[in-house]
């Protein structure tokens, strides 16, 4: 068979594109800010347990890359899945995912949302299609793209995101993923999350070309590439790309860059930038833009910006009690294997 | 009763469940338009389309992938590996996913998913052509092993496996898919973690499996002619293990062989012979013995092949010494 051309690159959406009016933008804008200033005190809770010793083992957070996550799956259908990478806190809270539950998964306990198996980098949420966290990296780029595969199998117009940072993206099985998902034309967008660091190493030292979307071109998949600390902006840039994968079929890569505030997990002291380089981009802490945009251009009053900030706090102190509270973890031999976890599920033991 | 290749029991197989269920196909290379690199799957894509019967690239990890992720959101993938050497390219996905996701997520999430091709050595392919690798997946919880010898168990036990809800390991032979057996027409199951006796013996017991049944049936018929009489238990799935019948036998026998195509150290011979004298070590008359590979990768050249790989001579040796028999006398010429 001959060798097709590569379909035309798609234009990309201009970021000055008309916005909605004002009113949809500030509700919009209401919930997405309300969305990540939880996941940013979540967050801020877990280094707290953390060093208390109430969570154990490896623990990447994500405060800065809030409005990626969020932006994101706020451009998402319920019924879509997201898949995710081990820094995945704010992925599953923005899917659907309850506090109480992701940070009892953390304190080890019997109430967390993986039942204390999972931990922190191990979240799975199936009442919200969240797919889980992954340890291995890039190694959940196929697994997304089975999802996809489903989807098109079954032809029920759901999107898949598969989001991984662009370490992922010299791994062999991100190139795999991807070329089964341009090859099948499968309805996912892979988003990568570059925070210009994988752990501590900078892009110039692990990328050729630092530009990550430019990975789509060898696979002829339609690709974007901006800037990722305005949420409502990521939401838009990533709406088209799901359309398009759920009216056309077509996958997209999207690059969004960003920037972790922290190190890479919570034995990194980050001394590998400095002090300025952080201080530069705090200045465009998403979690900050998106609460001065609500009070300067969308007219939202203090009260109401300190309304969420009271509801959010709630939230995140209760979701501490509650793990505080939980009982610990028990059940650990009844999911080996499916027969027993439905043994297990047919006794009606709750959790 | 009809007789048919092991190739076409396990096309039967496949087949009949994808009638059944519109949530399974087939997944690999060579699968749909080259009808099978063994002719497996046969006529499949003609029957069920190429929605359902899937030629991929050359991309173990990407479709092994895929294929978790199918199963994990409602589908019962068979993903086919032309040989079971290349899964090691994407033996992450069957470890860190497949085998993982439903301990990881608490229960949320099963992965009903055969990975299933051909494995062992074939016949002077080389060191990276003639593996097996079971003992590798057998070792790893969440996983199931199955390694079915005859046509008839091929087709049964695919046809479980299928139906099962977790990461299925069902290993074929490349040597095997030509030989043939009886199978019955229509439906039927094998369940796994039941081992089969293939031959009732009283002087001691073969354990072995797949490929290796033959060798210790051509055994078996030698050393019966010199009086030895030997039973052969072969367990069909390695994981679950059906101990209970192989320790019956070997309590009956007081003397046990394991017969292992692959490597000795930490292979499943060892672990069949530690599982066999920790529950019947009183009864055992001699150590347990094992038959594999030598602990060396495979040449090429084909007398070399020979003296790597298990044989009937082999396990004809490895009876007589669990019984404590002298050789007759050596004219072989070799040593």
């Amino acid at each position: 068979m001959a060798i097709q051309p590569p379909p035309p690159r798609p234009s990309p959406i201009a970021p000055d594109a008309p916005l909605a009016p004002a009113t949809e933008r500030k509700e919009l804008l209401v919930r997405l800010y309300r969305q990540m200033l939880a996941i940013r005190r979540m967050e801020e809770s877990c280094a707290k347990a953390y060093s208390q010793g109430k969570i154990g083992g490896f623990l990447h957070l994500i405060i800065g890359q809030e409005a990626v996550c969020t932006g994101s799956v706020a451009a998402l259908q319920p019924e879509d899945y997201v898949v995710a990478t081990y820094r995945d806190h704010g992925h599953c809270y923005a899917k659907g995912g309850s506090a109480r539950a992701i940070l009892a998964e953390m304190w080890g306990k019997k109430t967390g949302i993986s039942r204390g198996l999972g931990g922190s980098m191990h979240l799975f949420d199936a009442a919200h299609n969240f797919l889980g966290g992954y340890g291995i990296v890039g190694g959940h780029v196929p697994l997304a793209a089975g999802v996809a595969f489903r989807n098109k199998y079954l032809g029920d117009k759901r999107v898949v995101l598969c989001f991984f940072g662009e370490g992922s993206a010299s791994m062999g099985p991100f190139h795999e993923g991807m070329a089964l998902a341009a090859l099948w034309k499968l309805p996912i967008v892979f988003v990568c999350e570059n925070n210009l660091y994988s752990m501590g190493t900078p892009l110039y030292r692990s990328l050729s070309i630092e530009d990550v979307s430019m990975k789509a071109l060898a696979y002829g998949m339609a690709r974007d590439r901006f800037d990722g600390h305005d949420v409502l902006a990521v939401r838009d840039r990533m709406a088209a790309a799901i359309e398009r994968a759920r009216e056309r079929n077509e996958p997209t890569l999207v690059e969004v860059r960003t920037y972790r505030f922290r190190g890479h997990s919570m034995s990194d002291p980050a001394k590998y930038r400095t002090r300025d380089e952080v201080e530069e981009w705090q200045k465009r802490d998403p979690v900050s833009l998106a609460r001065t945009r609500l009070s300067e251009e969308l007219g939202a009053t203090d009260e109401e910006l300190k309304a969420i900030e009271a509801s959010v706090r709630a939230e995140i102190e209760d979701a501490v009690k509650f793990a505080d509270e939980s009982p610990v973890a028990d059940r650990y031999l009844d999911f080996n294997y499916a027969e027993d976890a439905a043994k297990l599920e047919q006794s009606g033991e709750t959790r | 009763m009809p007789v048919i290749q092991y190739r076409e029991a396990l096309n039967q197989a496949m087949s009949e469940e994808m009638e059944r269920d519109p949530s399974v196909f087939l997944m690999g290379e060579e699968v749909g338009h080259y009808q099978g690199a063994y002719k497996v799957s046969q006529g499949m894509l003609q029957r069920f389309g190429d929605k359902r019967v899937v030629d991929t690239p050359i991309v173990e990890t990407g479709f092994a992938g895929v294929g978790v992720g199918a199963a994990m959101t409602g589908l019962r993938p068979i993903i086919e590996f032309m040989t079971f050497n290349f899964s090691l390219v994407a033996i992450d996905q069957v470890i860190n996913n497949a085998a993982k996701i439903l301990q990881m997520s608490g229960g949320q999430f099963k992965v009903p998913i055969v990975f299933r091709g051909a494995g062992g050595a074939a016949g002077q392919l080389g060191a990276q052509h003639s593996q097996s690798l079971e003992s590798y997946y057998v070792h790893c919880p969440g996983l199931k092993v199955v390694m079915p010898s005859t046509p008839y168990d091929a087709k049964g036990l695919l046809k479980t496996a299928i139906r099962d809800d977790n990461p299925v390991i069902f290993i074929e032979s490349e040597l095997l898919y030509g030989s043939s057996g009886e199978v019955p027409d229509g439906e039927y199951l094998i369940p796994f973690g039941v081992a089969d006796v293939k031959r009732v013996g009283e002087h001691c017991t073969i354990v072995a499996y797949s490929k290796m049944v033959g060798l210790a049936e051509a055994a078996a018929d030698k050393l019966a002619a010199e009086g030895v009489s030997v039973e052969i238990v072969d367990p069909r799935t390695l994981r679950p293990l059906d101990l209970e019948t192989i320790v019956a036998s070997v309590k009956k026998t007081g003397r046990c062989v394991v017969v292992q195509e692959g490597w000795p150290l930490c292979g499943m011979a060892s672990e069949l012979a530690f599982q066999i004298q920790e529950a019947a070590f009183s009864w055992l008359d001699a150590p347990v013995a094992r038959v594999t590979n030598q602990d060396v990768s495979s040449p090429y050249a084909k007398n070399l092949e020979a003296l790597v790989m298990p044989n009937a001579d082999k396990v004809i040796e490895a009876v007589r010494k669990v019984m404590y028999l002298e050789a007759p006398v050596d004219d072989s010429g070799e040593a």
